[in-house]
């Protein structure tokens, strides 16, 4: 290891985290425009040409507004919320290989900050420390909406982290690893026919339906539904702090976004071996985005579901056809050794 | 390696240094002009009734242990799913073992009640 070695991965951490934070807020922006036009609207169009800058506007406004903390709050508590649900998501994308590696002449560049070979699991492991900053936001506000919105969304979020966790075990018997580089490497023969939503699709749609609860997308929007919580558990909060809950929502979901990709979707793989001209970073992006804008497609177009019913989908369906899953790729693993083809 | 996890420990400094610089920049620019009935909880305007931490439903502890169990057992399937084709058949009873044990537990909940949210 040289001497410069932590200022090249502290050169990453903040390109990562520049990088995330406008994705967020392009996200946003993107979110607001599409939804506008599933419902005939123009979306944001004031700010800017073609209301580009409307993220930016929302985001100047909040960080300039009043930050009120309620009197019968507990304040430090309310003070570390956010952040204790910002911090977790973005630690995590620490391990996430936004690309396959450029070389310069002699020097190669990994684009991932920590290569380890536990990577899903820290992402899962943090993802679900981002249940605390949500229960600590809606505890400490002292509000009743707030306090229902917390439990309603710690309680989403730990259902749907089993099954999440559970659907993602076939691709790493696939794979054989935990390291999110080498899962994407997994896949790689060419063509698409080998990328884990083929191989793995009944685990795709639990993970789909997974990422969507844990970053609380419509129709899993319920630790926020409008018409019964006011927004749920950051109801109380205002200026700064909500600024840090939303950039931490929006950033779960890019988080969620992108380790689908590497899991399901090849990760920076052309679909056909022709296209592998176009450089792995922009097929990375490109596969993000086409899964946000299905994830908003399915929360423009399904209704909110019952909370019993997001209950009864998690705990009666998708677990049993999650350990089904891996069960079933564990068979045929056995089966086709002891054949003597490849799986 | 572990020089691996650098990153990591850099992530949670740098994570924190975002957070921690967004609020004290807002601190600098933002007015606080606070009254009594603006840091009042917010109830639809009319006067808050009792306290919001109250009793909740027994639901969400049955639920937490559900997680705890589950949860558990995910964690203790990756190591097994990494090295499954060491193991080969040996690995697959084994699990199978596991598992079954678990889904007594499973559905005896879900005989019990533990699972329906009504």
């Amino acid at each position: 290891m040289e001497w410069y070695y932590p200022f090249i991965v502290l050169a990453k951490v903040v390109i990562v985290l520049i990088g995330v934070s406008l994705a967020a807020y392009i996200n946003v922006y993107f979110f607001r425009k599409e939804l506008g036009r599933m419902q005939s609207r123009m979306g944001p169009n004031r700010v800017g040409p073609e209301g580009l800058l409307q993220s930016l506007a929302d985001a100047v406004k909040m960080l300039i507004k009043e930050d009120t903390i309620p009197a019968d709050s507990d304040r430090l508590l309310f003070k570390i919320g956010p952040a204790l649900l910002i911090i977790p998501i973005f630690v995590a994308f620490a391990v996430v290989p936004f690309s396959n590696d450029w070389s310069f002449g002699q020097t190669v560049l990994h684009p991932v900050i920590s290569n380890t070979n536990v990577g899903l699991l820290i992402v899962l492991a943090l993802t679900s420390m981002g249940v605390y900053g949500v229960v600590m936001g809606g505890w400490a506000s002292n509000n009743k909406y707030g306090m229902m919105g917390s439990l309603r969304a710690s309680a989403q979020m730990i259902s749907y982290e089993v099954t999440l966790g559970l659907s993602v075990i076939g691709v790493v018997m696939l794979a054989h690893s935990l390291n999110l580089g080498d899962i994407v490497e997994g896949q790689a023969s060419g063509t698409f026919a080998t990328w884990y939503i083929v191989r793995q699709f009944p685990a795709f749609i639990i993970f789909f339906a997974g990422i969507m609860a844990e970053s609380a997308r419509p129709p899993f929007d319920l630790p926020e539904a409008e018409s019964e919580l006011v927004a749920g558990y950051h109801v109380e909060y205002s200026g700064a702090r909500f600024f840090i809950y939303q950039t931490a929502e929006w950033s779960a979901m890019l988080l969620w976004v992108c380790v689908a990709v590497i899991l399901f979707f090849g990760g920076w793989l052309p679909p056909f071996g022709a296209l592998s001209f176009i450089p792995g970073w922009l097929w990375f992006i490109a596969k993000c985005y086409a899964l946000i804008f299905t994830i908003i497609w399915v929360g423009a177009t399904w209704p909110r579901i019952r909370y019993d019913e997001l209950m009864t989908l998690n705990w009666k369906v998708f677990l049993p056809i999650g350990i089904a899953n891996f069960f079933i790729v564990a068979a045929w693993k056995t089966i086709a050794a002891s054949l003597g083809v490849g799986v | 390696m572990p020089t691996n996890y650098i990153g990591i420990g850099l992530f949670i400094l740098v994570g924190m240094g975002f957070t921690g610089a967004t609020f004290a920049a807002a601190a600098l620019i933002r007015p606080s002009n606070p009254n009594p009935i603006k840091l009042e909880p917010y109830e639809c305007g009319v006067p808050g009734v009792g306290d919001a931490r109250d009793r909740f439903h027994i639901r969400y502890y049955v639920l937490a242990m559900l997680y705890l169990v589950f949860d558990l057992e995910v964690v203790f399937l990756y190591p097994w799913a990494v090295q499954y084709d060491k193991l080969g058949l040996f690995g697959l009873m084994e699990m199978l073992v596991f598992v079954a044990i678990l889904l007594i537990g499973y559905f005896y909940a879900w005989k019990k009640g533990a699972l329906d949210w009504v």
